[in-house]
């Protein structure tokens, strides 16, 4: 069993800015379940891609080798050839193609570039036996549910002649039974002298089912432990998973609390398309003056959908439930009036829903508050050019003019410009949502000074963030989601790494102590 | 301050369009024996092309909020007939019909942005619809037939000048004293925003060239104003362009609205979340196209002295062809109110032009058709080259 099938040595990668992977070592044994976990941000994706060519030899440094050959992927095809085949978080298939379709896409039974239908489905036919999928080869992805096409996924798989698969997150988006059929399934292959890698922020199903566990932190491989020998329990895995200094992160703070500016009572949102799905249910929070409010959990907890839904129904349907401002109802049912009413969402993804990149830096600063610059709908220029320059200047945006496209920013001072659109907006409540995502260590500090400056102006904070360390360090009290709903609640005083990360990760509910 | 290259390579776009536009002209002026330039061609040019510029107006917005309208020559055209049946078969008051033309462009217009900002069908496919369907209505309005003529003062939209007040034989004089007027203005405006611009710490032109520029636009506007009043002064269409062009130009670079229209096009997601109600803007912007392409269907009408069912054909074609030989993105966020101008007149030029030469309207087509793409071309390049 200990036959190496992979190894990568001392790889290091690094993007504008950022060390994403720092001399890091790992190993895959001849049919075995390795599991590798760690933080979001952690660097367990990067690693992936880069085994299988997604960054091309020459991108990365250290060397790979597979089966004892060293290999220099230029593209995924290179590393598929081999029998390396990574099945991404968010599926690849085509939804308005058929099973059969989407099972030999680039790789198609042809004959002179006429496809053999005969041969085709036949072997779907055979490929969908072995993942224990019953349906006919000709059904279309988009008539399947979620776990039915991971099992597509896991089959096209196979028809490469896979070797060594390699999963992330497999079972995010799956229920508890087609989680636990995903897992089988694994261990069969397993027997078939078929490993796999599997990345998952489920614990319970890394100590299931995986052999080995490598766990990544910042970038750098901490420890790989051996199940086999040793029985790991999930606190082992947290431990290794969270432990690290946190001192002189983040600024220090001096927290002055007042009284409840903003309340959200049982409030209840419904998927935008599946209108049946829950993603907020019976949610309850509140948010004191001068206080920073953490929201915490995995990505797919809901907390987006969540903060989006309060900032003006922004997301979501049927969407159920009150909203309080120093205990007065009021009406957020559209983005325009939550912003007149002092609610202010910065989100996750700046670039696709938080610039105009083709803007101006000065556009870009104005537009949620256009009328302040204006009069009788005409622009002020001079003013406009005032304020733009006084963001420029509190904030530190580095540019060479306010006049500066966006585009052209760094991606902290990219945040840097949307916290000054929601700044000069003047909300009173400001919902940030992974504001340090993407940004190096620096800039991650200017912005936790800047929430904390903002704080101890009287604004009410709700930080969304995936980054414990984050949580902790910079918030007075949190929240924990997951599915929807708010399972936890505590002082930072009384919180821990582990602590919240076992309100994560649990699938029952914790029981208050 | 910055120097004359660093400040056409930052610029390089708007001025080599207007360059290439003064190429033209002067390449033809040539071609032509100088008959290009003459007033009364002049006169020609501008009555020939203001609905291609009153349209590209229109166009440029939808093209900045990220769509396009195929359905403007027809809608110009349905238009059009509505006018000449109202006045001819109903003996309608012109200034009524006029009124009631454009606010029939203006419901057009609310019913393809209707599906277009709130049913979120792409515009392309509403306004193909919309092509087919108004070009049907124009037929069934006429009946297949042209109908007119007109009464005179609807004929003046479009053939009239403005009147002088000096009655000097031969020289229309007012037209002399509007552009004298208008090049002070345009003078004073310029050393404004100088001002500002020093204000605020930011690099301006160097004073020579700012000087030459001045000159160089002063000579262009009173130039033009020559050439105009030695024949009969300026048309009414030109008064009516001049102040369309200057109030769209206002509204893109200097209004919330203008602002928003942008912001909408260039990440229409970011806009909505900045609390821009994106459906209602993109709503108005289809609503004022069909007002726009209403004028432009009277201009036509009026023009030609009768409205036929083949009036408008194709004429999509040349207002989108100079929003982008302008420089307009055709994913939504850029483009310039000027820059769609001095594309409708470089279209403007070549036509006229090409017609003055004899060439055909087949080699008339495929050579415009090269010029739209090497400007794209020219663009493109241009962004790959900074990047």
């Amino acid at each position: 069993m200990s036959d190496v099938i992979l190894e990568m040595r001392n790889i290091t990668k690094t993007f504008p800015g950022v060390k994403a992977l720092d001399n890091v070592s790992f190993s895959v044994s001849q049919g075995e379940i390795h599991a590798l976990v760690g933080e979001n941000g952690a660097g367990k994706s990067t690693l992936m891609k880069v085994l299988s060519g997604v960054y091309p030899h020459g991108s990365y440094s250290g060397d790979i080798y597979f089966k004892g050959k060293e290999c220099r992927f230029r593209d995924i095809t290179e590393s598929e050839e081999v029998g390396l085949v990574i099945i991404h978080q968010e599926l690849a298939l085509i939804p308005f193609l058929s099973i059969a379709e989407n099972l030999f896409l680039g790789n198609e039974r042809a004959k002179n570039g006429v496809i053999d239908w005969n041969e085709s489905i036949s072997k779907t036919k055979e490929l969908l036996d072995r993942v224990g999928l019953h349906e006919s080869p000709n059904t279309l992805i988009t008539n399947m549910g979620v776990g039915k096409q991971q099992l597509v996924e896991i089959a096209k798989a196979l028809a490469k002649k896979v070797q060594l698969l390699i999963l992330d997150e497999p079972t995010a988006s799956l229920n508890e039974s087609d989680s636990e059929k995903l897992l089988e399934l694994l261990l069969q292959f397993k027997a078939h002298g078929i490993s796999s890698i599997l990345i998952s922020h489920k614990l319970s199903e890394v100590s299931k089912v995986a052999d080995s566990i490598t766990i990544l932190r910042d970038g750098a491989t901490i420890e790989t432990l051996d199940c086999r020998k040793d029985n790991i329990t999930e606190d082992r895995i947290i431990r290794g998973m969270v432990g690290r200094d946190l001192t002189h992160r983040f600024p220090p703070r001096e927290s002055k609390i007042g009284e409840t500016i903003f309340e959200v009572r049982d409030w209840n949102v419904y998927h935008p398309l599946h209108e049946d799905r829950k993603v907020s249910t019976n949610v309850n929070i509140t948010v004191r003056k001068g206080e920073v409010v953490g929201l915490s959990g995995l990505m797919g907890a809901g907390r987006t959908e969540l903060a989006m839904s309060i900032f003006g129904h922004a997301y979501g349907t049927r969407i159920s439930g009150k909203a309080y401002k120093h205990g007065k109802e009021i009406d957020i049912s559209t983005i325009d009036k939550a912003i007149s009413n002092g609610i202010a969402y910065a989100t996750e993804d700046r670039k696709a829903y938080g610039l105009v990149l083709i803007e101006q830096i000065k556009d870009n600063i104005t537009l949620a508050n256009l009328e302040e610059v204006s009069d009788g709908g005409v622009i002020n220029e001079p003013k406009e050019m005032t304020v733009t320059t006084e963001y420029r200047d509190k904030l530190n945006i580095k540019c060479s003019s306010i006049l500066q496209l966006a585009l052209n920013l760094s991606g902290g001072n990219q945040q840097k410009v949307v916290l000054s659109k929601w700044l000069f907006a003047g909300p009173e409540i400001l919902i940030l949502d992974e504001p340090t995502r993407g940004i190096d260590v620096g800039a991650k500090y200017e912005i936790y000074t800047i929430i904390n400056r903002l704080a101890s102006e009287g604004k009410g904070i709700i930080l969304i963030s995936s980054e414990l360390p984050e949580i902790l360090g910079v918030c007075d009290r949190i929240y924990v989601m997951r599915e929807g709903k708010i399972v936890g609640e505590m002082p930072a005083s009384e919180a821990s790494q582990e602590k919240v990360m076992k309100y994560i990760m649990t699938q029952q509910e914790v029981v208050e102590q | 301050m910055k120097t004359l290259s660093t400040l056409f390579k930052n610029n390089v776009r708007e001025y080599g369009m207007l360059i290439a536009l003064i190429v033209i002209m002067m390449f033809f002026q040539y071609q032509t024996d100088g008959i290009l330039m003459k007033p009364v061609n002049i006169t020609n040019l501008v009555l020939q092309n203001s609905y291609i510029i009153i349209m590209a107006l229109g166009m440029l917005l939808i093209i900045v909020a990220g769509w396009i309208d195929l359905s403007v020559g027809s809608v110009a055209a349905f238009v059009g007939a509505i006018a000449a049946v109202l006045m001819v078969n109903y003996h309608v008051n012109w200034g009524v019909t006029m009124l009631v033309s454009l606010l029939v462009g203006a419901l057009v217009g609310a019913f393809q942005g209707y599906w277009v900002a709130y049913v979120k069908i792409p515009a392309f496919i509403v306004t193909l619809a919309g092509m087919l369907i108004f070009r049907g209505l124009t037929l069934v309005m006429l009946q297949g037939e042209a109908v007119g003529p007109f009464p005179t003062q609807f004929q003046k939209l479009s053939s009239g000048f403005i009147p002088d007040f000096f009655h000097y034989k031969g020289f229309h004089v007012t037209t002399i004293l509007i552009g004298i007027l208008l090049s002070t203005l345009l003078i004073v405006l310029d050393m404004r925003a100088r001002k500002n611009q020093q204000k605020y710490g930011f690099e301006v032109t160097p004073f020579y060239f700012f000087v030459i520029k001045n000159i160089a636009i002063t000579a262009a506007v009173m130039g033009l104003c020559y050439l105009m009043a030695s024949y009969k002064g300026l048309p009414n269409v030109l008064v009516i362009l001049f102040l369309l062009i200057t109030f769209y130009a206002f509204i893109t670079s200097q209004t919330v609205l203008g602002r928003r229209i942008y912001a909408m096009g260039g990440n229409e997601k970011a806009a909505r979340l900045s609390g821009v109600n994106t459906p209602r803007l993109l709503f108005y912007t289809f609503v004022n196209m069909g007002v726009l392409a209403a004028l432009a269907g009277m201009i036509v009408a009026a023009r030609l002295n009768t409205a036929t069912p083949k009036a408008g054909v194709g004429f999509e074609l040349d207002v989108i062809a100079a929003c982008f030989i302008g420089g307009a993105s055709a994913s939504g966020g850029i483009g310039k109110v000027v820059g769609a101008v001095v594309g409708a007149f470089l279209i403007g030029v070549m036509n006229n032009g090409m017609s003055i030469l004899g060439i055909g309207i087949d080699w008339q087509q495929a050579i415009k058709g090269l010029v739209l793409l090497l400007a794209v071309f020219f663009d493109v390049y241009n962004k790959n080259k900074n990047v």
